[in-house]
């Protein structure tokens, strides 16, 4: 070891007296990110980009076929279901996510709530519950006929028999946008709750000694000065809400394919029909599709001006 | 002060009234907060309940109070899925790849900070661009990839790719810049420092607070994957605790017994984890927030 440490010092000492300038190291500092990045990262998504030009089933060699996927692509119902049952379930969960999330978070930033550390945890909790498990456990919960749901709605005799949730449509697109909001708001709530954390008491005070009553003081300091940070929460769940997969496909497909997210057409395309080069092409459409809504909640009057300031 | 405290009285009655509205309000505001944290430990508590009862008692009845079947349907479910050997398997991928993901990104995200080689904007601000792209886009190249270099059912496409975690570059170059004086940089040069010893013996001790928070969110994010196991492993003996779970509701889609037996000990181990770590998971969190 003494013999290693000489060596280091010594190549170092002579790096010295050639330049002080050691900025080339930072080639090698970067060298395995980038080399894992082109092998792991960059180098699939452009070959998946070639490979939706092809056919290929997995058993032979990809077969280059041109625009044919694409053309299958602009025509394919079921593409274009998958991304209207996605944008249906996003907006399902993402409205009363957030609305849960910024409720909790300004109750909990109130000062007289005892043990708020209690309930951080037990709203943050399901938030890192593998999202399969969740999946598997509200189809246990709404299945119909030995889900704990209807057992309990019976209990209380809200209905009379059980209900069969995951055999209508719109139901069963609610009951997956449940699951992806019970998985959320508890993130969501910190989030804002940190927000909240870094709003200057300052501005509270000035606003009491004001005689601004607790609502005014809501409307006029805490919301606005919260916008950017619900702006922000709006911008990641945009790009997360459009890529759900595992808890979605826990609780299937839905009547008439109601509830297959984008995603999910990917993986059944691919990897269920051994389809690959269309799911390739499939990928890249959902690529586009989720760039496009990215651009468009940008565009959404005030988000960006209001992110900036 | 005596003449102030005779003109009190009635603000007192005033004051008093707006005690009692308030202790009327807070008292409001407390069962909202309790109802809405029993909603949310119900699910959980109906699982572990439902997974101690017989399939005939599961299909029939309301499930409140713990019943003795736990161990029948445990029995029945490890016989066909090896669910600790998932456990397992899933605790292996995920230490190496965060131990990985944590040293590389560190390095990397060091160099960026700390070194104004050529390209260095340019490099950081392409690996920020690729943030935006969703993982699942060069799934099926990357399945092909793996497949031709024989690397097909193996743990390495699973553990490698940590290495290159844009975000985790983003975080760890924040920290550099905040974290790491230059100066102490480099004195350590003159007394003849290597430059990758600079970085383990000063830069790394000096980022190790960033190193456990962000090894918290590396960790519980690869203990979650499901999608790249479950297309690039074969053996069920050497797949993940996600991808058995998805499993133990496809081959067991009559036994409930079984799946509540297997959602409860994918839960446990994370609810132990989290028990322990709360604090310190959700200060994260937030504190990560205002980052952003």
């Amino acid at each position: 070891m003494p013999v290693f440490v000489e060596e280091e010092g010594e190549s170092a000492f002579m790096f010295k007296k050639n330049s002080l300038n050691k900025d080339r190291y930072g080639y090698y500092f970067v060298a395995p990110f980038f080399l894992s990045f082109f092998i792991f990262g960059l180098g699939p998504i452009l070959y998946s980009f070639y490979l939706s030009f092809t056919s290929w089933s997995g058993f032979e060699e990809p077969v280059f076929v041109g625009l044919a996927n694409y053309e299958r692509l602009i025509h394919d119902e079921v593409f274009y279901q998958s991304i209207l049952n996605t944008l249906i379930i996003w907006i399902f969960s993402i409205i009363p996510q957030l609305s849960i999330a910024l409720i909790l978070a300004l109750v909990l930033h109130e000062k007289f709530i005892k043990g708020s550390h209690f309930f951080h945890a037990i709203f943050y909790f399901p938030n890192i519950i593998t999202p399969v498990t969740l999946g598997v456990m509200f189809a246990l919960l709404f299945d119909w006929q030995t889900g704990s749901i209807n057992k309990i709605l019976e209990y209380i005799g809200i209905v009379d028999e059980p209900v069969n949730w995951m055999n209508d449509p719109w139901m069963a697109r609610a009951i997956v946008a449940l699951a992806i909001m019970f998985q959320n708001f508890g993130f969501n709530m910190l989030v804002f709750l940190a927000g909240l954390q870094a709003i200057s008491k300052d501005l509270y005070e000035a606003a009491e000694v004001d005689g601004a009553s607790r609502l005014q003081i809501a409307l006029n300091i805490t919301i606005p000065l919260m916008r950017p940070v619900i702006i922000f929460t709006l911008i990641t769940s945009v790009i997360g809400g459009l890529q759900i997969f595992d808890a979605p496909l826990m609780l299937g497909k839905g009547p008439d394919n109601s509830t297959l997210t984008m995603i999910m057409n990917l993986y059944e395309t691919a990897f269920v029909r051994y389809d690959y080069g269309y799911g390739a092409t499939i990928a890249y459409g959902a690529f586009v599709v989720i760039a496009l809504a990215t651009i468009i909640t940008f565009m959404v009057p005030g988000v960006r001006n209001k992110k900036e300031v | 002060m005596k003449n102030a405290a005779g003109t009190l009285p009635p603000y007192e009655r005033e004051w008093k009234k707006t005690k009692r509205k308030s202790l009327f309000v807070k008292t409001i505001i407390w069962i909202f907060l309790l109802v809405a944290a029993i909603i949310c430990l119900i699910p959980f508590y109906s699982m572990i309940i439902t997974s101690t009862h017989a399939n005939a008692d599961i299909t029939r009845k309301l499930l409140l109070l713990p019943g003795d079947h736990f161990l029948s349907n445990y029995e029945r479910l490890i016989d066909v899925v090896p669910l600790w050997r998932g456990v397992f398997n899933s605790l292996f991928i995920t230490i190496v790849s965060t131990v990985l993901g944590l040293y590389f990104s560190a390095l990397s995200g060091y160099g960026f900070s700390k070194y104004r080689f050529k390209g260095n904007s340019f490099l950081f601000a392409a690996v920020l661009a690729t943030m935006m792209v969703p993982g699942q886009l060069g799934i099926i190249g990357y399945f092909r990839l793996v497949n031709e270099m024989g690397l097909i059912n193996t743990y390495w496409p699973l553990i490698l790719p940590s290495i290159s975690d844009a975000f985790a570059l983003f975080f760890f170059k924040q920290v550099a810049d905040g974290a790491v004086p230059k100066e102490l940089l480099d004195s350590a040069r003159i007394d003849g420092c290597g430059e990758l010893k600079t970085f383990h013996r000063i830069a790394l001790p000096l980022m190790a607070p960033a190193i456990a928070t962000l090894g918290i969110f590396l960790f519980i994010g690869k203990w979650n994957e499901f999608l790249q196991p479950m297309i690039l492993i074969f053996d069920t003996e050497l797949q993940t605790l996600p991808v058995m779970i998805a499993s133990v509701r496809s081959q067991f889609n009559v036994d409930y017994g079984a799946q509540y037996v297997g959602i409860v000990i994918s839960i446990i181990p994370v609810l132990i984890v989290f028990a322990i770590f709360s604090k310190q998971i959700i200060g994260n969190v937030m504190s990560g927030a205002i980052k952003e």
